[in-house]
């Protein structure tokens, strides 16, 4: 039982990360159709520029760490930022309106690209970093099993809950929300209405790329090792949690993350750790199979 | 005394098509009767693409009857069947209200891909064909021929080789006439075949229609141009909202008031005036 | 970024942008020590690259500011390609039967890892290419048809010709079982979920130790055999070098399976060519073409799609065979999405359905890379910026015109402007 409730938390914190990458997957895919398949090395981006922020604020001598940590957020984040928009602009704009594989073997390409760029100026080692959050509240005790709820735990749910709070104002309350829903519906006749689509479908990347990029910051601090490798797999797992929860889906991105997460962490648990992936990928293939709208998605009905 | 009326060839029972909470067909039911030209109009919205795609099998009715009775007694309910089977099987062929050509390869092989059934039998399982055994060759001749026969009614014999996406508008639609009725149908449904035709277009339109229906084939179509329709039909079914609201002759349909209330959607006050005067 | 911005501004901006990119990444190297991670700074490539990029951007911005403004003939270049094109494969074919005779042994070898792409290409353009299904996890066949192989010879002892067609029709079988249920999906569904089982294949190559060894692989998996003859160092009885009195050398090995994979790869692509001329190669481009057509004129979509998943299987299943002999290890690690995107990146440069534009795409793409083997890392740096760059210039590929399979008159080709690309 306590062992239970440890694996729930573990899950749903794990879940969040994923929540928050694939976020950037749904809105992506929602506005123009394509799947970003690079969206996954930019919360390797991330990751990476959190611990470069990190160690540069520390041989700096600020070592207060919710200062370090607010200021490496904002740097992450816009520096991802950047890298989103400029990924869009660069081997995606020009192939909009192309065939539909060209702009997957561009993303395939650009993927590649930013997980050997990574390698080749940062060094294939993994990269470590000691906690700086540590401890945490202990829950309860049952036969010598301790459940901890941690700081750092906590600490990622309330920066997830803000985020995508403050992204959920940004969607339904702005300009440039709605903007991003009309584009959603109907790219072509926005245009015609006069959005700036291509500022809007630049800045849904820009977005994306900013989320992902905490999901990178809130990863380096729970594991405490990245590599250049971390975005393919936790790219694929983002993006069957925001298939599962109906992609084109914000609140079902999240949906989906959790219960990626908690199946992740239960497999691993009480089956085995290193057909894990195998979980998530067979729920993505049954997923895909059975449910291809996803638990809250639209069903699309084809004209004939 | 009148002769007798041609055999029913498809029995529209109560068909009803439901999305969601929205009722697009309501209890609708008509025939189509063998060797005859059927017109299904109304106003836009009244469910006549439904019907079709229910009909042809895109679409599975929510409750509903329709019977294809064969000239040789062999009945097949088409609510029951899947897509390809109506098509194959059944031999009910159809157009598309936006055509739907393989503009990527030519016109002839347009029409020869129509001919995929006869064509896969003849080489065994593919296999056969490959190696470049068994009666491929000649069905694929015979295939050719009538590829040909129906490139010179519908007089785009000189671009065979062109690829149907270069062809104009009026050309594509005639083309996917024909390659519908490459699949030998027992009945054509046309969806819209005269949009987008100028006048000189709708009355080649309607010779070729007429040519089909006196070579044997049946055909169900959806239209707004009421020159065609008034001109070819032998028989006219209304809908609107879902429902029947007329069914006969052009004559009978063409008087009709409530037919007149649909489109011009008079007051009720004016069905009235207009039933007592008729009456 | 309007347009309307003079080149240097451009220029400039491009610049600022590519500080911003750079200046972290490249600029703060992060150096695992004793104390954890310290930075080391690097401004001199940072600046580097922040001139290349202004340099780069302001080139391109007067290049285009002074090019004519007359769109070039659509497909112009393509179609004297084309008419170039009839020379040019047989030219080919007659360099792949002589290359032998005209370069070393290790080139040649090259040649092999080309002429394997080639075959890959071959058999992923029938899904692909001809019935517009995107399939990003064909390295499933490949594996599937290496492990039977390599099991099958070791469990019967039957030797490489013999358990060939069984490895492409297990890895045939398997294409229709993954097939049945995701057949459905559309476009970049179904591509997420070939991925998904690619990656599902080798993890449990991985993981399934008593069956295949896991990381370990499977070694001495038995090589081929000319009717017989054995290729090994020695020239004893049995052996090639001895039933022809030659001096043995491994080079004779290398010169025979090369042969093997020209065979095999130019039986996929006769057999390709043949089906495109029969009803099933014309009714999977119809399918490519528009799906809901098809339907309507009586064609079976599903068995349509299976078959042609099923054959692209048998041709991978049967290069992956070949791979495994040539080899004589496999390990799961040879398996990986990469290969996929590989040969798919190999269709889709080529230009969808063209048997030439396959075997200059693996050419340029699996020959290049070997010229950059000295750069090492950088190496797949430099590819997937060549798979960016080359689908921005060219998205419809190097021959981006589709032949018809049969005419009345004169066969002209079609551009690929009017050709679909499919949806899965």
């Amino acid at each position: 039982m306590a062992y239970a409730l440890q694996q729930l938390i573990n899950g749903i914190t794990l879940g969040l990360i994923y929540g928050l990458i694939a976020v950037g997957y749904t809105m992506v895919y929602g506005i123009i159709g394509m799947i970003n398949f690079a969206h996954g090395d930019v919360f390797m981006i991330g990751a990476f520029l959190s611990l470069i922020a990190l160690s540069g604020l520390a041989s700096f001598g600020i070592t207060a760490v919710p200062l370090a940590l607010a200021l490496t957020l904002v740097f992450a984040a816009a520096i991802a930022a950047l890298y989103g928009w400029t990924i869009e602009r660069v081997a995606y704009r020009p192939l909009r309106g192309s065939f539909r594989l060209a702009p997957l073997i561009s993303a395939i390409g650009m993927s590649i690209t930013l997980q050997n760029f990574v390698q080749v100026s940062q060094g294939a080692r993994v990269k470590p970093l000691a906690p700086l959050i540590p401890g945490g509240l202990e829950l309860f005790r049952e036969a010598g099993f301790t459940v901890l709820l941690s700081w750092m735990q906590i600490a990622i749910t309330l920066t997830t809950m803000i985020c995508l709070a403050i992204f959920t104002w940004l969607v339904t309350r702005t300009p440039l929300g709605r903007a991003m829903r009309a584009c959603e519906q109907d790219l072509r006749m926005s245009a015609l209405l006069g959005i700036d689509t291509d500022r809007t479908i630049g800045l849904t990347f820009v977005i994306g790329a900013a989320l992902a990029a905490v999901a990178g910051l809130l990863f380096l601090l729970y594991y405490g090792a990245i590599d250049f490798y971390i975005g393919f797999v936790a790219g694929v797992k983002a993006f069957t949690a925001a298939v599962l929860g109906g992609i084109g889906s914000l609140p079902g991105a999240v949906l989906g993350g959790l219960l990626i997460g908690l199946i992740e962490t239960f497999w691993s648990a009480y089956f085995s750790v290193q057909y894990k992936d195998v979980a998530a990928f067979s729920i993505l293939a049954i997923t895909l199979i059975f449910l291809p709208t996803g638990l809250l998605g639209r069903v699309d009905v084809e004209k004939v | 005394m009148n002769p007798p009326a041609p055999a029913p060839l498809l029995e529209v029972v109560d068909l009803t098509m439901r999305f969601g909470g929205l009722k697009a067909i309501d209890q609708l039911s008509f025939v189509a009767r063998r060797g005859e030209i059927t017109a299904v109009i109304g106003p836009n919205g009244a469910g006549k693409t439904t019907a079709f795609n229910c009909i042809t099998g895109f679409y599975r009715p929510s409750s509903g009857a329709l019977r294809l009775t064969h000239a040789d007694g062999r009945i097949f309910q088409l609510e029951r069947l899947p897509g390809h089977r109506i098509a194959r099987r059944a031999g009910v062929a159809r157009t598309f209200q936006n055509i739907r050509l393989f503009a990527g390869m030519t016109v002839l092989e347009n029409l020869l891909v129509a001919q995929h059934a006869p064509l896969m039998a003849a080489t065994g399982f593919g296999v056969l064909g490959v190696l470049g055994l068994g009666g491929y060759a000649a069905a694929e001749r015979r295939a050719i021929a009538k590829a040909r026969a129906w490139l010179e009614r519908i007089d785009l014999m000189a671009r065979a080789d062109a690829p149907a996406g270069a062809l104009p508008y009026g050309a594509q639609r005639r083309l996917e006439i024909a390659r519908a009725m490459c699949t030998d149908p027992v009945l054509l449904c046309l969806d819209e075949p005269a949009a987008g035709l100028n006048p000189r277009e709708s009355e080649e339109l309607n010779t070729l229609l007429l040519r089909i229906r006196d070579d044997g084939c049946s055909l169900l179509l959806i239209e707004h141009d009421m020159g065609v329709v008034m001109r070819i039909s032998d028989h006219i079914i209304v809908l609107d909202h879902g429902r029947k609201i007329s069914d006969g002759t052009p004559a009978e349909v063409r008087a009709d008031p409530h037919v007149i209330a649909a489109y011009l959607g008079e007051g009720d006050e004016g069905i009235e005036q207009e039933t007592e005067s008729v009456a | 970024m309007t347009r309307a911005k003079a080149p240097l501004v451009d220029a400039f901006l491009s610049a600022l942008i590519a500080l911003g990119l750079f200046a972290p990444m490249v600029g703060l190297v992060t150096m695992v020590g004793p104390h954890g991670i310290t930075l080391t700074a690097r401004p001199r490539a940072v600046l580097a690259l922040v001139a290349a990029v202004f340099v780069g951007r302001l080139a391109l911005r007067l290049w285009q500011a002074q090019r004519r403004l007359v769109p070039a003939a659509p497909g112009r270049f393509a179609i004297t390609f084309l008419a170039a094109a009839r020379y040019i494969g047989p030219v080919l074919l007659a360099v792949a039967l002589v290359l032998p005779a005209l370069v070393g042994r290790a080139r040649l070898d090259l040649g092999v890892l080309v002429l394997t792409y080639v075959m890959l290409g071959w058999g992923l353009n029938i899904v692909v290419g001809l019935a517009g299904l995107l399939d990003l996890g064909y390295v499933a066949f490949y594996a599937v048809g290496a492990y039977s192989y390599a099991l099958i010879a070791e469990a019967s002892g039957l030797g490489f010709w013999s358990c060939l067609p069984v490895a492409g029709l297990l890895a045939a079988l398997w294409g229709v079982t993954l097939g049945f249920p995701v057949l459905r999906l559309r476009g970049d569904y179904l591509a997420i979920v070939t991925l998904a089982f690619g990656e599902i294949i080798r993890i449990v190559l991985l993981n399934w130790v008593s069956l295949t060894n896991g990381p370990n692989g499977i070694s001495g998996i038995p090589r081929p055999t000319l009717f017989g003859l054995r290729f090994t160092a020695g020239d004893g009885p049995g052996t090639f070098a001895g039933f022809f009195h030659l001096a043995p050398s491994p080079t004779q090995r290398v010169v025979f399976l090369y042969y093997v994979i020209l065979g095999l790869a130019l039986l996929t692509n006769w057999v390709t060519i043949r089906l495109r001329r029969q009803p099933l190669g014309r009714v999977w481009e119809a399918l490519r073409e528009d799906e809901i057509a098809c339907r309507s004129l009586g064609i079976n979509v599903t068995t349509t799609k299976l078959t042609a998943f099923a054959v692209g299987a048998f041709f991978g299943g049967i290069a992956g065979a070949f791979f495994a002999t040539r080899q004589g290890f496999i390990s799961p690690e040879s398996f990986t999405f990469m290969e996929s995107a590989t040969v798919l990146a190999i269709v889709v440069l080529g230009g969808m359905g063209s048997q030439l534009g396959v075997v200059l795409a693996a050419v340029v793409m699996i020959g290049g890379p070997e010229l950059f083997r000295p750069l090492a890392d950088d190496r797949m740096l430099i590819f997937g910026l060549a798979l960016v760059v080359m689908m921005v210039l060219r998205p419809r590929g190097l021959i981006s015109v589709r032949t018809p399979s049969i005419a009345l008159g004169k066969a002209t080709v079609i551009s690929a402007d009017f050709v679909t690309e499919g949806h899965g």
